[in-house]
């Protein structure tokens, strides 16, 4: 039985060196279930119920993607979307997901000293996180330190294959990983009723 | 053995021969020539003497091997003809005069006079283009290197055979013979050559298609068969008026068809007559072993076979190296063109008529030919076993070589206004496809268009077998009619199961036979059309078109999960009803909980899920 589910999304895999390899590498995993998003919807047409049961059966949910203008690729934000429904994933009654680690493994094009204040990135990468952070949080889940593989266009075969080696063996040792000893659950995150219109509410 | 008219008797003991050889022999997996080869000699003087007289039967199926170099000319165009050059006249040459040097030399050292010496190495240079092309084709090796340097040197000896013919008076033993049938020479003659060579290239070229086009309209498949007959008769007919080769003549008039939408369809209404009469050619062969030859000087015979097949096979392994041919193909080659051929017999036969050979050495070269030609199969079972093997791990890497010469991986069946749209978009992305048609109109339309289309019913096997379906990987079935839509998704089924099928259907109950036989990847021709119709009217009636593509892909999915249920009831009328039913009112119970949720919601768009606070409406 699975309870790793990878949530890979690339536009286009086949021109890919890191995710391809990542996928490639995942596909085999006793432990884990791997959805190409890409590859299932290609029309963009998301099985929501279908991607809320695959959910339900994980305690490990790991997003596999390359950083494009600093976010995620659109089919995994449409995923994102439609899948963490309200009443669902958050607000009254949205606990499917709570208590469920989450993990960002990503790659950039550009270098690591790109992104510094002084590099054309100008922000350090961590500032660019923040939304999947408190996306992580609205949902109750927790969010673990990602895995960010910078230079990906560049890295050598040697550099590749260690970190394909180090998300394998991460995957199969969670959840003792020596960082998450200290690392609390994630809290509740209530959303206030008066927060947003009531779905009961009469037009 | 008297009543009854001859050619009754004739047909009932070639035909008897040959349906209890031929299966006999593949069954002892000797394959069909050395059945033939066997029924031959079995019915013929040395056997049990059912036919007495060889020579008679021999010139109808000359025919056969006349078929077999058109269909061998269909294969090739104009255009990889002319890539052929070099392997035909280079190599071919390098063959012939090698090998019939090499023979001559050998033959003087054991003391036989140069000219006799030099007529029998130029005969038994000479290898069987019948047996050579039938094993290519059986093996499928046609596209191959080995296959085309075969081909070429076949070629070539067809070519040459006629110089030889001319040359032989002046190697005549008896100069006063050899004057006379010299003096036949001239310009006019060599006129009439060239006049009947432009004749065959421009009618080809101008006249034919136009021709086949309209006698393929007349919808009558006999009338089409009787014209590609009648269209290799006459090519041959005028060949040899003018005195050329008919089977040259005949592989000319293929070439100038190869390019054409009928190419397809001549090849099957051909192929059962070629068949035939290259069987009955190799069955004259059999009864032609002269065994009472073989019977006074059995060790001059076995010298003579074995002499000329060594002396041979070290010439092809020199050009096979040179050339050169893949490690694994070698074998083939060398083994297809060491043999003795058909084109020999005609030489010897020449070389007798104006006594350039002693009647006694002419039938004892004919006996060893004939026996060589009975030897090929047997070699290539040999090698198959014993040579082949070891290749096979030494040369694995030259096999990538032969990639490109192979048919398209993609066939189109029906090339109507489903198929085409197919056929448009995988040229889109640069690649090719074999399309058949059986309709005429169609296949010359889409021509015009820039498609390369093949003229023929799909729903016949040996048709799609040529048309490449035993290659390739994805077989579109875009025929319009029902009953031949499932007909030949029968047959590629279970004749070609290495290719997935992607169909077309015509509506629900199609779709759920198609499925029964298993296919996977199918379409209602009219489904998505209808939604993208019915797109235009949701957002006509003040859906957001994003809603409206939402709302129409939805349905799909709903639309083919209910016909995926249905589909194994398509016989049980009561229980497509019901699920029908059940699944028209789940969809109707969503659709409304959805309308309701979204009316409520004021002000959140469309018919998406809710979404999260912070992406904002």
């Amino acid at each position: 039985m699975s309870d790793v589910l990878v949530i890979a999304a690339h536009p286009e895999v086949e021109h890919s060196r890191v995710n391809r390899a990542l996928q490639r590498a995942l596909a085999g995993q006793a432990r884990v279930a791997l959805r190409d998003l890409y590859a299932l919807y290609p029309d963009y047409l998301i099985d929501v119920a279908a991607e809320q049961a695959a959910l339900a059966g994980a305690g490990l949910v790991v997003w596999l993607h390359p950083v494009h203008w600093y976010s995620m690729p659109p089919l995994l934000k449409l995923w994102l979307d439609e899948v963490f429904t309200f009443g669902w994933a958050y607000g009254p009654g949205g606990r499917a997901l709570a208590g469920k680690d989450l993990w960002l493994v990503a790659s950039t094009g550009g270098p690591e000293s790109s992104y510094h204040p002084s590099g054309y990135n100008r922000f350090f990468f961590d500032a660019f996180l923040p939304p999947y952070e408190q996306t992580a949080a609205l949902a109750g889940m927790r969010w673990l330190p990602p895995l960010v593989l910078h230079g990906a266009h560049r890295v050598s075969e040697a550099a590749l294959a260690a970190h394909v080696n180090t998300v394998v063996e991460r995957l199969a040792s969670w959840p003792r990983w020596p960082e998450l000893q200290d690392l609390e659950a994630a809290a509740p995150c209530e959303v206030p009723a008066d927060a947003r219109p009531a779905l009961e509410a009469t037009p | 053995m008297t009543e009854g008219p001859g050619w009754l008797q004739t047909s009932l003991v070639y035909l008897g021969a040959a349906v209890l050889a031929v299966p006999l022999a593949r069954l002892l997996g000797l394959g069909s020539i050395i059945g033939y080869l066997a029924a031959g000699i079995a019915i013929g003087p040395w056997g049990l003497k059912l036919v007495t007289d060889p020579g008679t039967i021999l010139g109808v199926a000359e025919f056969g091997v006349v078929l077999m170099l058109f269909l061998v000319g269909l294969e090739l165009e104009p255009r990889r003809l002319w890539a052929l050059r070099r392997p035909i006249f280079g190599w071919g040459s390098v063959q012939l005069v090698g090998s019939a040097l090499a023979l001559m030399l050998a033959g003087m050292a054991f003391g036989v006079p140069w000219n006799v010496a030099l007529v029998a190495g130029l005969a038994l240079a000479m290898s069987s283009t019948a047996i050579g092309l039938s094993v290519l084709n059986e093996r499928n090796l046609m596209p191959t290197t080995s296959g085309r340097s075969v081909l070429s040197v076949s070629l070539y000896q067809d070519v040459m055979a006629i110089p030889i013919l001319a040359l032989l008076p002046l190697l005549a033993l008896a100069p006063a013979a050899g004057a006379a049938a010299a003096a036949g020479g001239g310009w006019k003659p060599a006129a009439l050559a060239v006049a009947a060579v432009l004749v065959i290239i421009f009618g080809g070229r101008l006249l034919l298609r136009p021709a086949l086009r309209w006698i393929a309209r007349s919808d009558t498949p006999e009338i089409f068969t009787a014209a590609s007959l009648l269209l290799v008769v006459a090519t041959a007919a005028l060949m040899h008026a003018v005195g050329l080769s008919m089977a040259l003549g005949a592989f000319l008039a293929g070439v100038l068809l190869a390019e054409s939408e009928y190419r397809r369809e001549l090849e099957t209404d051909l192929e059962p007559f070629k068949g035939l009469l290259l069987g009955l050619f190799f069955i004259a062969v059999g009864m032609g072993i002269d065994f009472a030859v073989v019977r006074e000087h059995p060790l001059v015979v076995a010298g003579v076979v074995l002499g000329f097949l060594v002396v041979k096979t070290l010439v092809l392994f020199a050009m096979a190296r040179l050339m050169p041919i893949p490690l694994q193909e070698r074998p083939v080659f060398v083994i297809l063109l060491a043999q003795g051929g058909e084109f020999g017999f005609v030489v010897l036969q020449g070389a007798q008529a104006v006594s350039a050979l002693p009647a006694e050495t002419a039938s004892l070269l004919v006996a060893s030919i004939a026996i060589s030609m009975l030897l090929t199969p047997l070699l290539l079972l040999v090698a198959d076993r014993w040579w082949a093997p070891r290749l096979a791990s030494a040369g694995a890497a030259a096999m990538s070589e032969i990639k490109d010469e192979q048919e398209a991986p993609v066939v189109i069946a029906g090339f109507g206004r489903y198929g085409q749209i197919i056929g448009r978009l995988l040229a889109a992305n640069g690649m090719s496809a074999t399309v058949l048609d059986h309709s005429a109109e169609a296949v010359e339309g889409t021509r015009r268009f820039g498609w390369k289309t093949f003229y023929g019913d799909a729903t016949r096997l040996d048709l799609l077998r040529v048309a490449g379906a035993g290659r390739a990987r994805v077989f579109v079935l875009a025929i319009d009619d029902v009953e031949q839509s499932e007909e030949c998704a029968r047959l590629v089924r279970e004749h070609f199961p290495q290719a997935t099928i992607v169909a077309r259907a015509r509506n629900a109950e199609h779709y759920a036979r198609l499925r029964a036989l298993g296919i996977t990847h199918i379409e209602r021709e009219t489904l998505d059309s209808a939604l993208m119709s019915g797109r235009s009217v949701l957002e006509l009636m003040g859906a957001t078109p994003h809603a409206a593509r939402n709302s129409a892909l939805r349905f799909r999915r709903h639309s083919v999960e209910l016909l995926e249920e249905m589909a194994p009831h398509i016989n049980d009328e009561a229980r497509l009803i019901a699920i029908s039913k059940r699944g028209r009112a789940q969809f109707e119970q969503t659709w409304a909980r959805e309308r309701e949720l979204t009316a409520r919601r004021k002000g959140r768009a469309g018919w998406h899920a809710p979404l999260a606070d912070d992406t904002g409406d």
